[in-house]
């Protein structure tokens, strides 16, 4: 399948000096969510930014749905739908009006029904006459995701689309990407929340310092560079660990009551026989144990104190 | 051609306009007003006649042009730099729409404003005093031609702004000197022969000439000399914005 997005060697340099992205490659597949992790200045939003049309490209190139985004941008900009990471509104228009213009903005002829059926689908149907400035944080969110969607785009970019929002509208919106993805949207997003990602994403992309670090499947990137670890917890508190499990790497915890223990789950001898079988016979008694996997969250940040 | 796009942005902008009438028509209207009754019908009843026509009818031209460049300037960098400012300007500039298209839509709405603007003056100057309009139809084609070219200006002040006092510095600080400084309220021939020639270096000059002859078939400077320079002032504006929008300044980066 080719790439509804294609980046090549992108990259951007601002005008202070600052180096934004450095020779960035990354291909987008049709109908996925793909979510793009990164700390403050990593680059992320000035990648989105670039994709969209807002910040020129310092150098490489963009095609989407293999229009070129310079030179054939009315094709490219026409696909895509943006709900940018600040709360910005014609905050003296109605929710009506604005959904209005940006469908117009976007060359699409007037559709009422279309945007009724939007307004109702964000639950602003209700709110279409009202201002922008009398409405909720979360209702003006929802009005910008509803502006991005008015023309029908193809491919929606989401930076920190849930940033400040209360839980319930968090779950909202989680599942209206679902349904956009449902109906072949191709979704990024960029997130603070890596729950978000760990929830929603089919592939993830790690940025830091301008550079794109890992692209990787989710389910693949958790299993390569997830840890899986088994806690047990001792009857008795040791002081050290005794000679015999010395080949086990076992780390001390919890003031001498708990073992931790770290292993491979995917390869076939995890050691845990042996390690039980050692503890047994080291005289050793266990209250009780369990397993945990890495969060998302544990892998990103060792992504970004590591590297790659 | 986005038609779609030049419309939506067309519609927006005038759309404001309706929601700020007492702001956009009947504030300068009431100024322009109080200039009729103060200058015109005040004043200019002890003044001898102006190139054969009265004091108040002599400034009924010069009046509308003072409001039409202010207003189209205030108009058009208001449009540009709100946008910037809210940070919805990202809209814009992620939408498939040429430059050629957002300067149709935005300098086409201010100038529409200015124009509606020109025109209410006009018949309120009626209201004050007698006068005739000689070449009415190079009359609103020069009100339009203005309306546009001084948008264009505006809407570059707007994209150069980078705060609200730096929107206000152009309008207050040089056009409306070079206005009032352009023969307004005067003809170029009442000043001492010095100022006559350092007056020619004032743009405004040719503008207001240009708009006093379409009224009275009267000028300070050649008529199509005031033409060309409007043309070549209206070309040199939609050269810059050209260049802003090639290089994205204050734009995209």
């Amino acid at each position: 399948m080719s790439a509804i997005i294609a980046i090549k060697a992108l990259s951007k340099t601002y005008a202070s000096g600052h180096p934004a992205l450095k020779q960035v490659d990354l291909e987008i597949q049709p109908g996925e969510i793909f979510a793009l992790l990164g700390p403050n200045g990593a680059g992320k939003t000035t990648l989105i930014s670039i994709v969209c049309g807002i910040v020129n490209p310092g150098g490489g190139q963009v095609l989407v749905a293999g229009h070129d985004i310079v030179r054939d941008y009315r094709a490219s900009r026409g696909q895509i739908g943006l709900v940018p990471q600040e709360l910005v509104n014609d905050v003296f228009e109605t929710v009506w009006a604005t959904v209005k213009f940006s469908r117009g903005l976007f060359g699409k002829a007037p559709n009422a029904a279309y945007l009724e059926q939007l307004l109702k689908e964000l639950s602003l149907w209700d709110k279409r006459d009202a201002k922008i400035i009398e409405l909720s944080g979360g209702m003006k969110r929802r009005v910008m995701i509803a502006k991005a969607l008015a023309h029908e785009p193809n491919i929606l970019f989401l930076d920190e689309p849930t940033a400040g929002v209360d839980v319930e509208l968090r779950r909202d919106m989680w599942a209206m990407v679902r349904r956009l993805r449902e109906r072949g949207v191709t979704i990024i997003l960029t997130t603070h929340y890596i729950e978000e990602a760990e929830e929603m994403a089919d592939r993830i992309g790690v940025i830091r310092k301008g550079e794109l670090i890992l692209v990787e499947d989710k389910d693949v990137l958790m299993r390569r560079l997830g840890r899986k670890e088994l806690i047990l917890h001792l009857k008795e508190p040791l002081t050290s660990l005794p000679a015999s499990l010395a080949d086990f790497k076992l780390e001390l915890i919890e003031s001498g009551h708990g073992l931790r223990y770290g292993f491979d789950s995917q390869h076939d001898d995890t050691g845990i026989p042996r390690l039980l079988a050692a503890i047994s016979a080291a005289g050793l008694e266990l209250r009780d144990l369990k397993s945990k996997e890495s969060s998302l969250e544990e892998i990103f940040v060792n992504l970004l104190k590591e590297g790659v | 051609m986005n038609l779609y796009a030049v419309r939506a942005i067309y519609l927006f902008e005038l759309a404001r306009t309706w929601r700020t009438l007492l702001q956009s028509i009947a504030t300068p209207v009431i100024s322009t007003s109080l200039y009729f009754v103060v200058f015109g019908a005040a004043i200019g009843a002890s003044m001898n006649q102006v190139h054969g026509v009265s004091y108040g009818a002599f400034i009924v031209p010069g009046l509308i042009m003072l409001a039409l460049l202010t207003e189209s300037i205030s108009n058009a960098s208001f449009g540009i730099y709100m946008p910037r400012y809210a940070g919805t300007i990202y809209e814009v500039l992620s939408a498939p729409i040429s430059p050629l298209e957002i300067v149709i839509g935005y300098v086409g709405a201010a100038a529409t404003k200015s124009v509606i603007l020109g025109l209410v003056i006009l018949l309120t100057a009626g209201l004050f005093v007698d006068f005739e309009i000689a070449h009415p139809v190079w009359m609103l084609i020069y009100l339009v031609l203005t309306a546009f070219t001084f948008s264009l200006f505006g809407f570059i002040i707007g994209i150069w702004a980078d705060g609200w006092e730096k929107l206000q510095v152009v309008p207050a600080l040089i056009v409306t000197p070079l206005t009032f400084l352009g023969g307004s309220f005067y003809s170029i021939s009442m000043l001492p022969e010095v100022w006559q020639t350092i007056t020619l270096f004032n743009p405004v000059v040719y503008l207001i000439s240009a708009f006093r002859w379409t009224f009275y078939g009267v000028a300070d400077v050649n008529v199509w000399l005031s033409f060309g320079m409007t043309v070549v002032f209206l070309l040199a504006c939609l050269g810059v914005v050209s260049w802003m929008f090639k290089s994205g300044y204050r734009l995209k980066n």
